[in-house]
């Protein structure tokens, strides 16, 4: 039965060119298109990867940015605060100083006029001291020119002395 | 680039001039035509008394045309216009007693069928056949045998076939190459789901991730050339039409591949399993060895399935389409009006067969592939280490 005898010449061309097709086939079209479809896939494999860790990296730097922005306001209350403390602090001391300066300046003027209301009494002093002395001597010079008299005052001056 | 692109008209120069030098090795291709193709078919029933183009021989013989069609011969036949026979003779190679003879097969196309001392058989049980001439039913013993080489229609099928799978899936490799970061397109992107599908589903499920790449070039190779062969097969003239796939060398040969790759590839594991089998009774395999012996033959068998149902599936086919054409003229000859009805019908089934031969024809390519993929798969699988 012809149908299920396999020719040998048939055989032998079937193996030439099938061996043929592989070797052919196989170095110039299995070859680089297997490559490529690895690449392509690879390359889209990496680039889902690629995608998913920006979208996470996006997420990162939407979080620390609001971190960061959330940082610099609790920063910026907090200067602010400082600088009211500060300003305060600053006021009440400016305003202890001045009250410290003002009373010292009062105090000063102050023993400032007392020292010259001392002087001017110790200069009216001395100026009465030396109008009375100016007067006695006057007064002395007129009723000294009596001999008893004098001598009545001599006494009565070593009396004094004596008490001394 | 450039590099690429310069052997693609080289290529086509290659095919176009390999289809036209197997035509012209029959020296004489016009005055061939004169003699043979273009006689009336009342000259050429002289000339082929026993050859019946079923209706030729006067009654009509269905299970003759069949099996004509189904099987491989020296020479094509094209068509029948009216009645001229449009025929492509095949150059005829033989090797007899140590030398070559080649010749056209056209030169058979005489009264007893013969040339340079051989004949074409053309009735008996090597009807087809090409024999020494004077010894064709029983050769004389010691004579040396005529040992057939010829470009037969089966040959020369697979022949245009192979440069249009090279023609195909080179320009198809050039695409990929060309567009390197970009979509498929057009033929890529009609082939570009069936490579996948080999590698993917057929390569890697049932050889593994590690090992499948080694096969790949076989595995795709068989494919394509099953299955563009099974499409050509169901073409009804020229450049298909060939029983390729459905003929028993060819799938043979296949199988035959698939065995030698399986036995090559095969490691420590597979052939242990084979002579000592795991999970068997110990009196199964001492002191009768049935179950090795059993393993061995299965080695033969798995590839011997293969070769059959490809074989069995795609002839089958071709038979039963060209049964449902056998029965219009069946009946036709009993009366012309029964015919007519009959082939409506006939049409019909014929449409309906050649859908689910087409369907056939992928199934067919695609089985074969995996079976031999899943048979790599065995003979490379690692033991499992528990």
């Amino acid at each position: 039965m012809e149908l299920i005898t396999p020719g040998l010449g048939l055989i032998f061309w079937m193996t030439l060119a099938f061996l043929f097709l592989v070797f052919v086939l196989g170095k110039f079209a299995w070859k680089p298109i297997l490559q490529m479809l690895k690449e392509r896939e690879t390359s889209i494999h990496e680039a889902l990867n690629a995608a998913n860790q920006a979208r996470e990296e996006m997420k990162q730097l939407k979080f620390s940015n609001e971190q960061l922005l959330q940082e610099a306001k609790n920063e910026r209350d907090a200067l602010l605060n400082e600088a009211r403390k500060v300003r305060d602090r600053l006021l009440e001391e400016a305003r202890i100083k001045a009250g410290e300066e003002a009373s010292r300046i009062v105090e000063a003027a102050k023993a400032s006029i007392n020292n010259e209301k001392m002087a001017a009494m110790t200069e009216l002093k001395n100026q009465i001291a030396e109008s009375s002395l100016t007067l006695a001597k006057f007064i002395l010079k007129r009723e000294l020119t009596d001999p008893r008299k004098q001598e009545e005052y001599v006494q009565e001056l070593i009396k004094e002395i004596k008490f001394n | 680039m450039t590099a690429s692109g310069s052997y693609m008209p080289a290529l086509r120069f290659l095919t176009l001039s390999l289809i036209f030098g197997v035509l012209l090795v029959c020296r004489s291709f016009a005055s061939v035509q004169d003699q043979t193709s273009l006689v009336p078919a009342s000259d050429s029933v002289f000339e082929h008394p026993g050859k019946s183009e079923g209706h030729a021989s006067g009654k009509f013989n269905a299970g003759e045309m069949i099996m004509e069609h189904v099987v491989d011969n020296h020479e094509w036949h094209v068509a029948e216009i009216g009645s001229m026979h449009l025929t492509i003779p095949l150059p005829v190679i033989l090797l007899y007693d140590g030398k070559l003879f080649t010749f056209c097969s056209s030169r058979f196309h005489n009264e007893a069928h013969s040339y340079m001392g051989f004949k074409l058989e053309q009735e008996g049980p090597h009807k087809g056949k090409i024999v020494r001439a004077g010894q064709d039913e029983h050769p004389v013993a010691g004579s040396p045998a005529v040992y057939d080489f010829s470009i037969t229609k089966i040959v020369l099928a697979i022949l245009m076939s192979s440069l249009l799978l090279v023609l195909v899936f080179v320009s198809v490799a050039r695409a990929y190459t060309r567009n390197r970061d970009k979509a498929p397109s057009g033929l890529q992107s009609l082939l570009e789901p069936l490579i996948i599908f080999i590698r993917d589903d057929i390569a890697k499920s049932s050889i593994g991730e590690k090992k499948y790449e080694k096969f790949m070039p076989f595995l795709l190779t068989v494919f394509f050339f099953v299955f563009f062969n099974n499409l050509f097969g169901l073409i009804p003239f020229f450049p298909g039409g060939a029983n390729v796939t459905g003929n028993i060398a060819v799938t043979l040969v296949l199988a035959v591949f698939t065995f030698i790759i399986t036995t090559i590839n095969g490691n420590k594991h597979y052939w242990v399993d084979i002579i000592n089998t795991p999970g068997v009774p110990w009196w199964l395999k001492f002191p009768v060895p049935l179950m090795p012996v059993v393993e061995i033959i299965g080695i033969i068998t798995k590839p011997f399935v293969l070769m059959i149902r490809l074989f069995a599936n795609i002839t089958a086919g071709h038979i039963i389409v060209l049964g449902f054409i056998s029965l219009i003229f069946i009946f036709g000859e009993m009366n012309a009006a029964i015919g007519y009805g009959v082939s409506v019908f006939s049409v019909a089934f014929m449409i309906f067969m050649n859908l689910l031969e087409l369907l056939v024809a992928f199934i067919q390519a695609y089985v074969f592939t995996l079976l031999s993929a899943l048979y790599f798969g065995l003979a490379t699988i690692e033991p499992e280490h528990h």
